[in-house]
C-alpha cells in the first residue's frame, strides 16, 4: 500500500511537470492545458497506483514451487465494493463538472444558435422549390450553423473579424467578406476576436489548429462556426483532421497570427478592386500563399 | 426459469457418428459447438495475420514523412480493410464465436449450443465475407473510405469496393446477429436443472451482456449500410447533402453499433479474464454480485454513448454534455471490474503463467486505455485531439492491448483442454515479454503525436513527427516477431507437447470436469452441476463442490 501511495505521488508530480502539449497560441489554449494538466496528473497517478497494487500482488502472493494451497477463500468485502465504487463515481462526477465548466470558460455553452435543424429544412425546401442543389443553397450562408464557439461570446462583436471558409478536396480556401479577400493562408490579427464560418463543397473535413486546440468538421450542407481569439503571433499548422481522400495528409495550410498593423498591412495589400467579388463554386480561384 | 428444452442429464444413447471425425471435421459444417468454437478460433488467426501485414504496411509506410511506399489510394484501402478486418473477422467473431461457442454450452451444463445449425451457418459466413472483403482489393479498389465509411467520402470512391465492403460487413453483422440470438438462448433457456442464473461462470454474463448489446444494435449498422448502398447504387440522397440528405445522420446511426461495438469486443475479455485469475490465483472471484451489476451497467450504458464520436461534428451544446455525462459513467462499473480483479489477486497463490501474465497485461493497458478514455469523453478535451494519433493510440490500448491480450491469454489457459496437451510456458512467457514492450512501444508514442498534431489515416506527416513514427514502427515490428513463438507453440505442443491429463490447472469450471479434449456432447455421463465455479480457498477441497449428479 505504501508503494502504491508513492506511485499515486509520483503521478501527481508527473502530471504537474511533464509537458506533452504544442505551444498555446489562443485564448481558450491555457484553459484546455489547465483541463489537460488536471486529467493528466488524475490519470497518472490512478495507473501508478494500480500498477504498484498489481505488481505487489503478483510479487507478494506469487505460488511458491510445490505450494499446491489454495489461497484464502474470500468472496467479497461489501464495504470495500461500496468505496470503489463511490471512489470513482465521485472522481467521475468531479471531472464532469470540471470539464463543464472549462467548456463554458471557453465559449462552448454560450447560448447558440440551436435551431440549426429547422433552418438547414427551410433552406433545403427553398433550394427545392427554386431548383436549386440544397447544398449551394447554404454558401449564402445564412441559415446559422451548429456552432462550436471559441472562447468567451465572441463572435458578433463589432471588431469581430469574420472569414468565410470553404474546404475542398484537398485544400482551404479563406474569404474575407469586408475585404473582398480570397487567400489559401489564414490571416488573423493577434488578440482580435475571429469567426470563421465554414463549409465543404465536397466531403467531410475537418479545421485543426492544434496550438489553437480548437477542431471543428467542415461539413458539406451544414455550415459549421468556430471562433477564436489568437495570443501568440506565429505561423501555426492548419490540418484536415477527417479523412477526405488519397491526399488528406497532404491537407494543410497555415493560420498567420501576426500583430494588428502587420495584418491591417496584409489585408490594404491584398484587397481586390472595390468591386463586389465572388467565388463561383464550380470556379474556384487560384490560391494564393 | 428450470425449463429445458431437452434434459441434458439423461445420458445420450451412443449412435453412429453423423458428422465426420478426426480432423475432417474441423472443414465441415459440424454442428458440435467445440468444433465450431475452434473453427472460428482458427479463421480469426489466418485473418488476425492478414490485417498484421496491413498494419505494417502502415507503419512501413509511415516510417518517413513522406507518402512513398505506396500509392495514395492504396494506403487509404490499407488502413479500411486492415480496421475492417481486425474489428469484423478477428476480434468480434474469435471474442465472441470460438470461446463462447466452446465455453458457453459447457457453463450452463448442456450438450450443445440451443440452435446447432444456426450456429453452424452462423460460422461458415464467415469464411466467404472475409474473402469478398479482401477480394475487393483485386477487382478493382478496395474501400478507401475507413472503416467507418463516412459519406459523403464513401458516396465518391470507388464504388465496387465500397458496395463489397457493405456486403461483407452485412454478412458479417448477420453471422453475429446469429450467434447473439444463440448466446442468449442457450444461455437462458438450457441450463441444467437445479443451475441458476447467479450461479453461473461470469463469461456467461459476459456474453449475455454483448449477446443484448448485438442483437440490438447490430440490425441498426445493417440498416444504415444498406441505405448507403443505395445512395452509392441507385443514386438515392438519404446521406448525400448535394441530393438534399445528411451526411452527419450517418455518422449518428453507424456509431449507434460502433460505439456498442466496442463492449461486444471487450466484454467478452472481461468475462475471460474473470475466467482465468480465479484458477491461476486458487482464489474464488471478488464480489461476483458485482460484477454481475457492473457488465448490466455496461450493456444500458454502452447504448447512449455514441455521440462523444461526434462532439466535433457540428453536434449541439446539450447532446455533447449529455453524452460526456453518460461515457464518463461507464468509467464506474468498468472500475469495478477492475478492483474486483485485483482484490482477486490480493492474497491468492498466484501462478505468473503465460495465461495470468497476458490477464495482468491486459489489466495494465486497458487501465491505461481507459483513463484516456475517460479524458475523451471530456468535450473540451476531445475537440482538440479528435481524429488524431491520440485516438488511434486510445482504441489500440482497448482492443488490443485490452482484448487481444486476453484472447492470447485465454488460448494458452484452454490450450490444454482444446488439445489435451499443455502449451510450451517458456515460448509463452517469451510470446508476453514481446507482445508487451512491442505493444507498448507502438502505441504508447502515438498519444504524444495525437496530442501535438498528428491526424490519423495519413499517409504523410510533418517531419518533427519521424523519429516518434520510426519508435512506433520497431514496436510493431517487435508485435510481428512475438507472433512467432506463439506460432512455434500452438503447433509444435499440439503434437509434441506435454500431456496436459483433464484438469491441469485443478479448475472448478465444468469444462474442466470432463476429458481434454471433451467428447461430443461433453460429457460421457450426466452433466455435473457446478453451484460454485469459484470455490477456491483453502476450506473448499478441489472438486467438492464438482461433479455432483441429482
Amino acid at each position: 500500500m505504501g508503494l502504491s501511495v508513492v506511485l499515486v505521488l509520483i503521478g501527481l508530480w508527473v502530471g504537474q511537470n511533464v509537458n506533452l502539449l504544442p505551444i498555446d497560441a489562443s485564448a481558450n489554449a491555457p484553459v484546455y492545458d489547465e483541463l489537460f494538466q488536471v486529467l493528466f496528473s488524475i490519470g497518472t497517478s490512478l495507473l501508478l497506483g494500480i500498477v504498484g497494487l498489481l505488481i505487489y500482488s503478483l510479487i507478494r502472493y506469487r505460488r511458491l514451487a510445490g505450494d499446491t494451497g489454495d489461497g484464502l477463500a474470500i468472496e467479497g468485502n461489501l464495504p470495500l465494493e461500496i468505496f470503489w465504487t463511490a471512489v470513482p463515481a465521485i472522481v467521475v462526477l468531479f471531472i464532469g463538472i470540471y470539464s463543464y465548466d472549462i467548456y463554458e470558460r471557453m465559449g462552448g455553452m454560450a447560448p447558440l444558435n440551436d435551431h440549426s435543424v429547422h433552418a438547414m429544412h427551410n433552406a433545403a425546401d427553398q433550394a427545392m422549390e427554386s431548383g436549386m442543389v440544397p447544398g449551394m443553397a447554404m454558401e449564402a450562408g445564412d441559415g446559422p450553423a451548429r456552432v462550436w464557439a471559441g472562447i468567451s461570446p465572441t463572435g458578433s462583436g463589432a471588431d469581430t473579424v469574420k472569414v468565410d471558409v470553404t474546404a475542398m478536396q484537398f485544400a482551404f480556401i479563406f474569404r474575407y467578406p469586408e475585404s473582398g479577400i480570397i487567400s489559401g493562408e489564414l490571416h488573423v490579427p493577434v488578440g482580435q476576436a475571429v469567426a470563421l464560418n465554414m463549409e465543404a463543397k465536397d466531403v467531410i473535413h475537418a479545421f485543426w489548429v492544434p496550438q489553437f486546440r480548437l477542431k471543428q468538421d467542415v461539413i458539406p450542407g451544414q455550415p459549421t462556426l468556430l471562433s477564436f481569439t489568437a495570443t501568440k503571433e506565429g505561423r501555426y499548422p492548419i490540418i484536415c483532421a477527417e479523412l477526405c481522400g488519397p491526399y488528406h495528409g497532404g491537407m494543410r495550410s497555415t493560420v498567420v497570427v501576426e500583430d494588428p498593423e502587420s495584418y491591417s498591412a496584409w489585408v490594404t495589400k491584398n484587397s481586390p478592386a472595390p468591386l463586389p467579388v465572388s467565388v463561383s463554386p464550380a470556379n474556384p480561384v487560384p490560391l494564393q500563399s | 426459469m428450470t425449463l429445458t428444452l431437452s434434459p441434458p442429464t439423461a445420458a445420450p444413447e451412443p449412435q453412429a457418428p453423423l458428422q465426420p471425425q478426426g480432423w475432417l471435421r474441423y472443414f465441415s459444417f459440424s454442428v458440435d459447438h467445440k468444433v465450431i468454437g475452434l473453427q472460428y478460433l482458427v479463421c480469426g488467426f489466418l485473418f488476425y495475420f492478414v490485417g498484421g501485414a496491413l498494419a505494417g504496411m502502415i507503419r512501413t509506410e509511415l516510417l518517413t514523412p513522406l507518402s512513398d511506399f505506396m500509392p495514395r489510394e492504396t494506403y487509404n484501402e490499407v488502413l479500411t480493410l486492415h480496421g475492417t478486418v481486425m474489428i469484423f473477422l478477428w476480434i468480434v467473431p474469435v471474442v465472441n464465436g470460438a470461446f463462447g461457442n466452446y465455453l458457453i454450452p459447457f457453463y450452463v451444463g448442456a450438450r450443445d449450443m440451443a440452435f446447432p445449425r444456426l450456429n453452424a451457418v452462423a460460422f461458415w459466413l464467415i469464411p466467404p465475407a472475409g474473402l469478398l472483403l479482401i477480394s475487393s482489393y483485386f477487382i478493382g479498389s478496395a474501400s478507401q473510405s475507413g472503416w467507418t465509411a463516412y459519406p459523403p467520402l464513401s458516396l465518391t470512391t470507388p464504388a465496387s469496393g465500397q458496395v463489397i465492403w457493405i456486403l461483407s460487413v452485412l454478412l458479417l453483422g448477420s453471422s453475429s446477429i446469429l450467434g447473439g440470438i444463440n448466446f442468449i438462448a442457450t444461455i437462458l433457456k438450457l441450463r441444467r436443472p437445479g443451475l441458476k442464473m447467479l450461479q453461473l461462470p461470469m463469461f456467461c454474463w459476459a456474453l449475455l451482456g454483448t449477446s443484448i448489446l448485438v442483437v440490438l444494435s447490430t440490425p441498426v449498422l445493417a440498416g444504415t449500410l444498406v441505405l448507403l448502398s443505395f445512395d452509392i447504387i441507385a443514386h438515392t440522397g438519404f446521406f448525400n447533402p448535394a441530393l438534399g440528405g445528411n451526411a452527419v445522420v450517418y455518422q449518428h446511426l453507424f456509431w449507434f453499433y460502433s460505439h456498442p461495438a466496442v463492449y461486444i469486443m471487450v466484454l467478452p475479455a472481461f468475462g475471460l479474464v474473470s475466467e482465468i485469475l480465479p484458477v491461476h490465483a486458487r482464489k474464488p472471484l471478488f464480489g461476483y454480485i458485482t460484477m454481475v451489476y457492473s457488465i448490466l451497467a455496461i450493456v444500458v450504458l454502452g447504448l447512449v454513448v455514441w455521440a462523444h464520436h461526434m462532439f466535433t461534428s457540428g453536434t449541439p451544446p446539450w447532446m455533447r454534455l449529455f453524452f460526456t455525462i453518460a461515457t464518463s459513467l461507464i468509467a464506474v462499473p468498468t472500475g469495478i471490474k477492475f478492483f474486483n480483479w485485483l482484490a482477486t489477486l490480493w492474497g491468492g497463490k498466484i501462478a505468473l503463467n503465460s495465461a495470468m501474465l497476458f490477464s495482468c497485461g491486459f489489466i495494465f493497458n486497458f487501465v491505461f486505455g481507459g483513463i484516456t478514455g475517460v479524458a475523451l469523453a471530456q468535450v473540451p478535451f476531445d475537440i482538440h485531439v479528435h481524429d488524431t494519433y491520440f485516438v488511434v493510440a486510445h482504441f489500440h490500448y482497448i482492443v488490443y492491448g485490452g482484448t487481444v491480450f486476453v484472447i492470447f491469454g485465454s488460448v494458452y489457459h484452454w490450450y490444454p483442454k482444446f488439445t489435451g496437451r499443455l502449451a510450451n510456458e517458456t515460448l509463452g512467457r517469451l510470446h508476453f515479454v514481446l507482445t508487451f514492450i512491442g505493444f507498448n512501444l507502438c502505441f504508447a508514442p502515438q498519444h504524444w503525436l495525437g496530442l501535438n498534431g498528428m491526424p490519423r489515416r495519413v499517409a504523410e506527416y510533418d517531419p518533427q513527427f519521424t523519429f516518434v513514427n520510426q519508435v512506433s514502427s520497431v514496436g510493431a515490428l517487435l508485435m510481428a516477431i512475438s507472433t512467432l513463438p506463439f506460432l512455434i507453440n500452438v503447433v509444435y505442443s499440439a503434437f509434441a507437447g506435454e500431456k496436459a491429463g483433464d484438469n491441469p490447472w485443478r479448475a472448478l469450471t465444468p469444462e474442466w470436469l470432463t476429458s481434454s479434449p471433451p467428447p461430443v456432447e461433453n460429457w460421457k455421463g450426466p452433466a455435473p452441476l457446478v453451484t460454485h465455479p469459484y470455490g477456491y480457498g483453502e476450506a473448499a477441497e478441489p472438486q467438492a463442490v464438482g461433479a455432483s449428479s441429482p
